[in-house]
């Protein structure tokens, strides 16, 4: 029998065709590996809530095989010894025992927490950059509202994944949730005693917290992510204005390889910001806490950080009850207000935007172009005033933490939170609209008149005037103004920026490469020697 | 679809033969961007091969992998040999987590660093652009689907026959029903059962002993035991009673000074509430009437109460009236009297519902 050649070089292209002869999958493959994307820093904040994501999918599988969610009563007998003897639910045990008694176990509790913290905040910056260049307008409305309903999901795992470890901070958490869910008028306790199981705490709600923070959330999350993830694949990433950029194209690198090398560096980046976190920084030290017991609690407890704003509102509302005199009488506590009726109008705000503001400009169009905050003033005026309610609300979530270490009365500062709540958004729409205005106003003058040069030139009547180095040969002040249309993107504003500087040499020790030749700045003339003086005369014929 | 590829091939050159031998593997590359409406107009390497610049980076990219290889190293070395069993005081344990991470950290980093210099510093950097096909409506696909859906309709025939989609119709709403059922029927529960919340440990049952008064570790409370502006947490002394199966039944028990008393005892008669005291003492619920957090932080000078979840302040000598912040009810009064033994013993369960407001709350 003849022996067969075999080419290991040949191998993959064989396979390829292989491959490609049961899937048919080349051309499909190819429009993937050429896809366009176009790169700017502000782009990758959702991609470090993407990364977290995965890095919480990660640990989070990890904790559940160690973590028992259960709040039957058992004796501590592990080695943390403060707390031997100690009578506890037997999730809280197991979360000391995941912390004292699993090696390693500790580095990555704190780094699913710290990943989850870093979530929710990536989903909040990336949702500012989003809103602040107008990214949610048609036609990526849909993947606006997804983001939002992102927060909130991401928002109900932090409290469901705050909630299990069972230790004395997050019951007292949990109380608080079963007071809100109290509060709903008509069907509150049914929803609460549903939910618990019968009356708080009851004994049944760390298993049904435990299912809907490992399955059902995170299932939801998934979906949406996806969902999310393909809408932006589909209709493409917005790109800022720019040379050869149109509503109708995009501009960039196509996705391999540098792309998605770049992609796969940043998510190690992030990785590993999280490992150093969660190994470096404590978080959650429920070996302190102690376990939940329904008569303890401690100055200063504070929710994590995405809670604080609803804490806040908490501590702000006024003491407003009311009373429906029918029958044995109703009530609808205070309670109700800014843990549910606020949530609900910020969701329904949030979501409804890009419609509203389509509406308001009579907007039909796609737009796929970014605008710069400042060119649409209204817009970024009204997103300064959420965040500062947002903003005004988080502090007064810490505000005996900020009375008691400023010195100042813990009243006051609820006082000041109030009126602040009322007075800063529209002092903030304010500012931010004059801001906008200005500094559109800045650019147009930059276009007209040229880049201020920083030399003083004094003029033969003794006058001193500012040297502009006008941006293109047609204007300058010589015929007027106006030649160069705004164009929504940067306009230089520093000589550097037109070249007057001359490129760094690279290399950090000695220079990696030779220097190029300067190019002549068109700022400067070229040095020359200095001419011979001329005596001074009247001055006009100097001109 | 028609109309692009003119558009494209009007700007570009015509389409390549890719088959064709003299074409460099790069052309190939550009002639598959182009057939996906991608025309790479600027492609330039940032370094050039043998150039100083690219032996630099590439020993720097070689750097970062090995470092990653170090430290990935050190975190299995430190995994397997540091002590790791957590012992009281400063023992080396207490840097076992933070050298997981750091030496984790500095693995991930590195191979992140590598990865991005390598892909930013040493690939060809480009300029592509891609047409969105932004307002090329496909109107004929439209027509064609739309008029493809409304024929499987008229197959269907409902318009003709609109028996079978009102039947249909209420033939699906109870089957919605059934699937809801389990989930909302196994989970309801009643929340007035047994009267659970308006009652609280404090409860006797039908001609039962008074319930004591006790401290968190199960033993009852003498009146000698709390001294003047003094406050001591009380629970009932039944089984498990000090437990969260009891959870709204903590109380704190305060023996009051003089002259707050007198005041408190006023207060207390104005409201009916004139035997709710014994001597110098009053007893009120720890839960905060707002959200249900322990109302804890006990002022001796003003006899005010501070809830430290969301800063509610109630007034002890005003029948711990709300004087500040969020809650809008005063915190239930347990009646309190001595028993034979001299120990504290409930009067009766509370008069009023214990707990974070709801709607049914007489």
């Amino acid at each position: 029998m003849k022996r067969r050649k075999f080419d290991l070089a040949a191998t993959p292209g064989k396979a390829a065709v292989g491959v490609d002869d049961r899937f048919a999958v080349a051309t499909p493959l190819r429009k993937l590996l050429n896809k366009v994307f176009p790169d700017h820093w502000s782009f990758l904040l959702g991609e470090i809530a993407l990364f977290s994501f995965v890095v919480l999918l990660l640990t989070g599988v990890f904790l559940t095989l160690f973590y028992e969610p259960a709040m039957t009563e058992v004796v501590y007998d592990g080695s943390y010894a403060p707390l031997q003897g100690t009578p506890m639910s037997a999730a809280y045990a197991s979360s000391l025992d995941l912390s004292f008694d699993v090696r390693g176990g500790l580095v990555m509790r704190q780094m699913h927490h710290w990943a989850a913290l870093l979530f929710m905040a990536a989903i909040v910056v990336h949702m500012l950059r989003v809103f602040f260049t107008g990214a949610f307008r048609k036609p990526r409305e849909t993947n606006w509202i997804i983001g939002s309903l992102l927060f909130w999901v991401g928002f109900l795992a932090g409290f469901t994944g705050y909630s299990l470890p069972d230790d004395g901070l997050s019951g007292t958490g949990l109380r608080i949730a079963s007071a809100i869910m109290l509060s709903i008028p008509v069907i509150g306790s049914w929803v609460t005693s549903s939910i618990f199981g019968g009356e708080f705490p009851g004994t049944i709600i760390i298993s049904r917290f435990f299912i809907a923070h490992v399955l059902l959330i995170p299932g939801l999350l998934l979906a949406l992510i996806s969902v999310h993830l393909g809408l932006v694949f589909k209709q493409k990433h917005t790109q800022w204005p720019g040379p050869g950029r149109t509503n109708n194209n995009v501009v960039g690198e196509r996705m391999f390889p540098r792309y998605a090398l770049k992609q796969g560096g940043f998510f190690m980046v992030v990785f590993g910001v999280i490992a150093l976190m969660g190994g470096l920084f404590q978080i959650n030290p429920i070996w302190l806490f102690g376990p939940y017991e329904a008569w303890v609690v401690s100055a200063a407890s504070q929710p994590d950080w995405y809670v604080m704003f609803l804490d806040g509102s908490t501590r702000l509302m006024p003491a407003w009850e009311i009373n429906i005199p029918l029958g044995d009488g109703y009530v609808i506590p205070p309670l109700f207000w800014p843990t549910v009726v606020l949530p609900g109008i910020l969701v329904g705000l949030s979501t409804m935007y890009p419609f509203l503001e389509a509406r308001h400009l009579k907007d039909r169009k796609s737009h796929n172009l970014l605008e710069r905050p400042r060119d649409a003033p209204a817009r970024t005026a009204v997103g300064a005033m959420a965040v500062s309610f947002y903003v005004v609300l988080t502090l007064s979530g810490a505000n005996d933490v900020i009375a008691d270490k400023f010195q100042i009365s813990l009243n006051a500062m609820t006082w000041a939170g109030r009126v602040g709540l009322l007075v800063v958004p529209p002092i903030a729409y304010y500012i931010t609209y004059r801001l906008c205005l200005g500094l559109q106003q800045h650019d147009r003058e930059v276009l007209a008149h040229g880049v201020e040069t920083g030399i003083i030139r004094r003029m033969p009547d003794g006058q001193f005037v500012e040297v502009h180095q006008p941006l293109s040969a047609q204007n300058g002040h010589a015929d007027g103004h106006g030649q160069l249309e705004y164009v929504g993107w940067v306009v230089p504003k520093k000589m550097n920026r037109l070249g007057a500087l001359g490129p760094a040499i690279r290399g950090f020790f000695y220079p990696i490469e030779k220097p190029a030749e300067a190019p002549v700045s068109p700022g400067h003339p070229p040095v020359e020697a200095r001419p011979e003086r001329e005596e001074i005369g009247s001055g006009e014929s100097r001109r | 679809m028609s109309t692009h590829t003119e558009h494209q091939a009007s700007q570009g050159p015509e389409p390549l033969d890719v088959n064709d031998p003299k074409l460099t593997r790069f052309d190939i590359v550009r002639e598959g961007a182009r057939r996906d409406d991608i025309e790479i107009v600027h492609y330039e390497p940032q370094v050039l091969p043998g150039t100083k610049a690219e032996r630099r980076l590439t020993r720097v990219v070689a750097g970062f992998f090995l470092l990653t290889g170090l430290a990935a190293t050190a975190f299995m070395v430190i995994y397997i040999a540091w002590p790791w069993q957590y012992e009281p005081g400063r023992g080396g344990d207490k840097f076992y987590t933070p050298l997981l991470g750091f030496t984790l950290g500095i693995a991930l980093l590195a191979v992140g660093f590598g990865i991005l210099t390598w892909g930013k510093k040493l690939l060809p950097k480009e300029v592509s652009i891609q047409d969105r096909h932004e307002g090329q409506v496909d109107s004929e696909g439209r027509t064609i689907t739309g008029q493809t859906m409304l024929y499987m309709a008229d197959e269907l025939g409902v318009k003709r026959r609109p028996l079978l989609g009102i039947s249909l119709l209420a033939g699906l709403a109870p089957v919605g029903a059934v699937l809801a059922a389990p989930l909302v029927g196994g989970l309801i529960s009643q929340p007035h059962k047994n009267n659970q919340m308006f009652t609280t440990g404090f409860a006797t049952a039908e001609g039962g002993e008074r319930i004591r008064l006790v401290r968190e570790d199960g033993r009852p409370v003498r009146p000698a035991d709390i001294s003047a502006g003094g406050q001591l947490t009380v629970f009932p002394g039944i089984d498990h009673g000090v437990s969260n199966k009891h959870a709204d039944s903590p109380t704190l028990l305060i023996h009051l000074r003089d002259s707050d008393a007198q005041e408190s005892r006023r207060a207390n008669e104005k409201i009916g509430h004139g035997d709710y005291m014994w001597g110098n003492y009053a007893a009120f619920s720890k839960i905060c009437t707002h959200a249900g957090c322990p109302a804890s932080l006990y002022e001796q000078q003003t006899n005010r109460l501070l809830c430290p979840c969301h800063q509610s302040q109630f007034l002890i000598t005003n029948n711990a009236k709300p004087i500040f912040g969020p809650a809008s009810r005063r915190l239930p009064q347990l009646p309190i009297e001595v028993d034979s033994e001299g120990f504290f013993v409930a009067k009766s369960d509370y008069t009023e519902t214990v707990g974070p407001d709801f709607w049914e709350r007489p």
